[in-house]
């Protein structure tokens, strides 16, 4: 059980032009116990900070704390980590066993030992047999789906009962149905096991639903750190807002005026707390979520008017992007409406859902 | 998919470091250094010497500056070992061997069954047994009085080998080394997509416009790759020595003319002299191939 | 459906005949030099020509009793084992150093060194190879022989199993590290398992090639006792100085059957073709 904290961690990679900075000064404390996620695009340093908390980087200036003790310097296999690969990393010419065994196996634990936590770790993970099903234990990797290939690292990870957790992506490499099912798996083991988990991911949905804390990053920075809830409600700019939910954020650029928005032809309340924060004729962003908008055949007053441009169905809901004065805006309705293209409707925005952004940061 | 762009190629996982990585590298470094470079370059200093196999050039070699390369290049039996070593690449390699390895891949592309494992094993035999062996079967085959080709011919009391050595050994390198082609053929052909054929036959092209215009594009990479190879290991084949015992000067070809001068004359070096121009026409060789794969890579980027 | 109008029935029959004309002739020709290996031994008279008028196995016997024919088959064993021995260890430790660290430049000398070898194992390093082993004193000994095999052989197999490790992902081996192998546990554990079918590739091909090789030993092997079967088949002659056709075919015989042993294990476990890297 440990807490991690960061201090000025900086990593940057020699390449042709000079350097790349993937990490940049980062400050960072997960608690113990926690369930953290790191969250962002492709190359913005996520994976970089996982493997620099394994050992498997070496910082260029800072220092990691795991627990009490000063890491920066300390080898991968002495930090007390265990970390699961993307591709699981079971070595494909050893068993089941063998494979979950090897943590303690380069720590020179005895045969009987290894055998008795092997089989705590398999039976925590369901890979022993049981009445109607056929134990894992003596195949090798190459012969298990993928679902069980990732519940055999994470016994592996397990086995070797370690501090902290480190995952890459835990999930990316299983089918989406899968995927859901091991979601659920991954976060009812980690409140057993109560370890402190640090997981990186490019997807949002896999962050919010797994996550205590999350750290959105871009270009090597922390742009957001919070819970889910805080993350997925104001998000801290226009970045994160982007980022964050599984239908994209409306972004709108307008400008401020008498408490409204003028925004694609349309007056639009100012967010619910912004007003008098922001002066008349001050450029901003007005972000509003799809799934907030109240949308109806009738004209409103403060919406979006505009035409159905495209609607696509998304099972329990329909998304339309609504043309308004050539501007895309998306909205999201019910199963029970099925507006047709080309039909005028008008979309009115939460106002105690939308957001406001000047020069990209959140007002109010 | 996020992975691409984060240090996935992280140096040393292992955690080797640069010590301990120099350390297990050094055996086989000073392995090829010392029995591979080291001869390379004392063939440099060899060459312009007077040492000899016995005698008093043995025990005090002497400087003798360029005389042997000028003694060899002016010499016409190096001229002529030279021509027939080109006869000999050019014959056996790059026309016999890489013709003929493709042809027998193409035809047997999707065969199965026996025709083709027979063939293949018999291909690939005449490349792994050993060469003294080989050299045997050679000489028995076109004995002059009971080889059993002269049988075949009723030629009895053709000496072939005594009379036409040159293309004796032209055809024996091709019988001995077609193989390799044939199977690199065969891996470089699966790699031409399935479709792109189908799509030409359907458009109507014969199997001449097939290969023109869908296979070589494919293959052209492994096509340089093969002569480059079998270009090389053909100049500095020393097995045709164990069919003609070498004295006949009508198939001298290089190696066996460095052997001869070298070893069997004892003159090192004059024969280190040669070896060394034979060096570096190889070189010549491999930098034209080497250069025409670049070409290739280019005109892909563009 | 009929998609090519030009696959229409006669033409396709000349294809077919012609193609079939053109295999047999193949056929032939790649068999007929070594009818001789599989007739001669068992000819009670050998003859160059392939038929058989008397069966016998004598000739076998005959080599048995000579002072030459099976030391110089366990000379080739000697050489062969010695030299895949040292060429597969240090090719193995090299070429994962090598693929993991980086060395500026490693790709251009890796190059640079196949090209050499490929260019002075053949003959024209004859001279100074003689020199070298004659300074070192390793002229008579199969360790020189060795050597200088194993010198020929290291770059090509380098760069067959940097192939292999490259081809490895890293994250089996920061696996291992994280839990806490050390850097020899990791290779021993995870690296050395992983490109087995690597290592056994090299394993035969530098048998076959110091097991055929005449060259080398010719030139470096002075004493009988110690010639490997690949010189000792040019010692078998009558006392009349004609070649001995009876121990000849025999002996050759004995010296093919571990490389047509070998040929047939291997095509028989992994099929005896190239798969994507095309290095010999």
């Amino acid at each position: 059980m440990a807490q991690i904290r960061t201090v000025d961690l900086t990593k940057t990679f020699a390449d042709a032009s000079g350097g790349v900075t993937a990490l940049d000064s980062l400050n960072l404390t997960v608690q113990d116990g926690e369930f953290f996620a790191l969250l962002g695009p492709s190359g913005c340093g996520k994976t970089t900070l996982l493997r620099t908390l394994a050992g498997l980087e070496t910082p260029t200036g800072g220092a990691v704390h795991i627990g009490d003790a000063d890491v920066t310097r300390t080898a991968p296999g002495k930090r007390g980590v265990a970390m699961v690969f993307q591709d699981y990393a079971l070595f494909p010419h050893m068993t089941v066993t063998e494979n979950i065994a090897y943590p303690l196996r380069v720590r020179g634990v005895s045969k009987a030992k290894q055998h008795e936590a092997v089989l705590a770790a398999a039976s925590e993970l369901g890979l022993t047999g049981t009445e109607t099903t056929v134990g894992l234990l003596d195949r090798r990797p190459g012969a298990l789906s993928g679902g069980q290939q990732q519940r055999v690292a994470l016994a592996r990870a397990t086995a070797a009962n370690p501090a902290v957790f480190l995952f890459d992506e835990p999930l990316s490499n299983l089918d989406a149905r899968l995927r859901l099912e091991a979601r659920t798996f991954l976060k009812r083991l980690q409140r057993e096991l109560a370890t402190t988990t640090v997981f990186v991911t490019h997807d949002q949905a896999e962050a919010l639903a797994l996550a205590d804390r999350i750290a959105v990053m871009q270009s090597g920075r922390i742009r957001q750190l919070g819970t889910p809830r805080e993350v997925y409600r104001r998000p801290a700019n226009t970045f994160v807002a982007s980022f964050i939910g599984s239908t994209p954020m409306n972004l709108l650029e307008g400008t401020v005026r008498d408490r409204r928005v003028l925004v694609a032809d349309s007056e639009i309340a100012l967010p619910e707390g912004t007003a008098g924060a922001v002066a008349d004729g001050t450029a901003v962003v007005l972000g509003a979520r799809p799934e907030y908008f109240r949308v109806s055949p009738d004209p409103l007053p403060g919406a979006f008017g505009g035409t159905v441009a495209v609607a696509e169905n998304l099972g329990s809901s329909l998304l339309l992007t609504l043309d308004v004065a050539g501007t895309a805006v998306q909205a999201v309705v019910g199963e029970e409406d099925e507006p047709e293209p080309g039909a005028m409707l008008w979309a009115l925005p939460r106002q105690d859902r939308t957001l406001l952004y000047v020069d990209g940061e959140l007002v109010g | 998919m996020a992975r691409t762009a984060s240090p996935a190629a992280a140096e040393d996982p292992a955690g080797l470091g640069r010590a301990r990585a120099a350390g297990i590298a050094a055996p086989a470094l000073l392995v090829v250094l010392a029995f591979l470079v080291f001869p390379a370059l004392w063939t440099l200093y060899l060459g312009t010497t007077n040492y000899r196999l016995t005698g008093h050039a043995a025990r005090h070699p002497r400087s003798v500056g360029v005389d042997n390369y000028t003694t060899v290049v002016k010499d016409p039996a190096f001229h002529h070992s030279l021509w027939l070593t080109f006869e000999y690449v050019i014959g056996s390699a790059v026309l016999g061997q890489a013709l003929l390895g493709f042809v027998i891949a193409w035809l047997l592309r999707d065969a199965g069954g026996r025709v083709k494992r027979v063939i293949e094993a018999l291909v690939l035999l005449a490349w792994i047994l050993p060469s003294s062996v080989v050299a045997f079967l050679w000489s028995a085959l076109l004995d002059r009085d009971q080889g059993t080709f002269n049988a075949l011919l009723h030629t009895q009391g053709t000496a072939w080998i005594v009379e036409h050595p040159m293309t004796v050994i032209i055809i024996f390198n091709i019988w001995r080394g077609t193989a390799f082609s044939m199977l690199l053929y065969s891996a470089a052909l699966t790699g031409v997509p399935p479709t792109q054929l189908a799509t030409a036959r359907m458009f109507g092209a014969n199997q001449w416009q097939q290969l023109r215009d869908v296979v070589f594009p494919h293959i052209r990479g492994h096509i340089l790759t093969n002569l480059l190879l079998i270009s090389l290991w053909t100049f500095n084949d020393f097995t045709p020595y164990q069919i003609t015992g070498g004295a006949d000067s009508r198939s001298q070809i290089l190696p066996v003319y460095i052997y001869q001068t070298a070893l069997f004359d004892g003159q090192m070096g004059l024969g280190a002299a040669i070896a060394l121009l034979m060096l570096v026409i190889n070189l010549v060789v491999a930098l034209v191939y080497l250069r025409l794969l670049r070409d290739r890579r280019l005109e892909r980027v563009a | 459906m009929k998609i090519s109008p030009r696959s229409s029935a006669p033409g396709a029959v000349v294809a077919k005949i012609g193609r079939y004309t053109f295999l047999s002739v193949l056929l032939g020709f790649f068999a007929l030099p070594m009818l001789w290996l599989a007739s001669a031994p068992f000819n009670a008279h050998p003859t160059l020509n392939g038929s058989i008028s008397s069966f016998t196995l004598h000739n076998f016997s005959v080599l048995l009793k000579d002072p030459y024919a099976l030391p110089s088959l366990w000379n080739s064993l000697l050489l062969a084992g010695g030299t895949a021995l040292l060429t597969v260890g240090f090719a193995a430790a090299a070429a994962y150093a090598l693929s993991r660290v980086r060395v500026p430049g490693r790709d251009g000398i890796l190059y640079a060194l196949l090209l050499l070898s490929s260019i002075v194992t053949g003959t024209a390093a004859m001279v100074p190879l003689f020199q070298l082993a004659f300074k070192l004193h390793l002229i008579d000994s199969r360790l020189g022989v060795i050597l200088v095999f194993t010198g020929g052989l290291l770059p090509a197999a380098i760069f067959i199993l940097k192939d292999f490790t490259d081809n490895t992902p890293k994250s089996y081996e920061e696996s291992a590290r994280v839990f806490g192998a050390s850097p020899f546990q990791i290779i021993r554990h995870i690296v050395l398992p992983m490109i087995r079918p690597g290592l056994a590739t090299v394993t035969v091909w530098a048998v076959v090639n110091v097991w055929g090789n005449f060259l080398i030993p010719y030139i470096l092997v002075r004493n009988p006792d110690k010639y490997p079967a690949s010189v000792v088949l040019y010692t078998f002659y009558t006392e009349g100085g004609q070649p001995n056709l009876a121990l000849i075919s025999a002996f050759s015989l004995l010296y093919s059957i571990p490389v047509i042993v070998l040929y047939l294990f291997v095509s028989h476990r992994y099929g005896f073709r190239f798969h994507g890297g095309i290095k010999r």
